[in-house]
């Protein structure tokens, strides 16, 4: 069986790189310095996950229609569209340019 | 705080939205690892202790072609990395002892960390522990849906779900736009990830994104 030493160490990476924060630093507060840093962590991560889930690929860039997702829901939002709309409009853009090219 | 107010029902209805999203990439996952080989048992485990699609769908994808362990390891490792500066941008939320802030932080994932996330580095602790128990109730029953035969639910990529996680990450991060700083933060972090996504194996590049942090190093008095 070789599916279950990728289980074990898997899982256990990922609950410990999940837990590093909450357990390691818990409630106690950043020196000022590296408060700035961790602030910036969410625009700049979401950014990075809009980059790698719209044309990452297997070791290069997959222009496909999740282009196409991203952009119409780049519409939504610039039309103030709730997000929940935002979401459907994106797997409906995606679905049918899919369907058609 | 000039990020747009969202109400506690539009919240949850994009909870929702994300976890039938979530549910359908579960069964798929369960499908393709029963594919791969990986029988039933293991799948389930590995989406209740790692909880983490695209480090699933990777290391059950090697397994599948080529049945390499260590490859198997690093591609899901690498791409789970991210939740290391991911905690920590939530390390406040969690309080108690530690057996129960290390429980609780299972609950993060790229998702339910997006949704509670406000703008200027806080976020919402009761959306993360909702939003993460329903999408990991979702993924969960999702991949047993899927080891026993959930090629009923059809190609999630035909109902065009890999574009809605896109645009769940873009309508978070707008709002979050607010000065000068974050904006270059965040053009400079999609910049760096652009780049190496063709040199770096999955993951690799929202690691090092985060380096884009340290424009946060300026000094403000």
């Amino acid at each position: 069986m070789t599916v279950w030493p990728v289980v074990l160490v898997v899982g256990v990476a990922t609950v410990a790189f999940k837990s590093a924060g909450p357990v390691l630093l818990g409630r106690r507060s950043l020196p000022p310095a590296l408060a700035g840093v961790v602030g910036l962590l969410g625009p700049v991560l979401l950014a990075a996950l809009v980059v790698t889930q719209t044309v990452g690929g297997d070791n290069r860039l997959v222009l496909d229609a999740r282009l196409a997702g991203v952009g119409a829901a780049a519409i939504a939002i610039a039309m103030r569209a709730p997000l929940p709309a935002v979401v459907v409009v994106a797997a409906a853009a995606t679905a049918l340019v899919r369907l058609i090219v | 705080m000039s990020s747009k107010q969202v109400s506690y029902g539009e919240e949850m209805r994009t909870v929702w939205a994300i976890a039938v999203t979530v549910l359908f990439f579960g069964a798929s996952f369960g499908l393709l690892a029963r594919a791969a080989g990986l029988g039933v048992l293991a799948p389930l485990v590995m989406s209740a202790t790692t909880f983490a699609g695209s480090a699933q769908f990777a290391a059950a994808s090697i397994l599948g072609t080529s049945g390499a362990v260590a490859a198997a390891i690093a591609a899901a490792v690498l791409l789970n990395v991210r939740y290391v500066p991911i905690s920590i941008s939530v390390a406040s939320l969690f309080r108690g002892p530690r057996l129960r802030r290390l429980a609780e932080s299972q609950l993060i994932v790229d998702e339910s960390w997006a949704l509670s996330s406000r703008g200027g580095g806080r976020f919402d602790r009761g959306l993360l522990i909702r939003a993460g128990l329903i999408l990991y109730a979702c993924w969960v029953g999702g991949t047993a849906v899927g080891v026993v035969g959930g090629s009923a639910l059809g190609n999630p990529k035909d109902l065009g779900l890999d574009g809605a996680f896109p645009a769940l990450f873009l309508a978070l991060l707008v709002p979050q736009l607010v000065d000068a700083r974050r904006r270059a933060a965040a053009f400079l972090g999609g910049a760096i990830a652009l780049v190496l996504i063709p040199f770096t194996p999955p993951g690799v590049p929202i690691v090092a994104a985060s380096a884009a942090c340290l424009l946060g190093l300026r000094a403000r008095s």
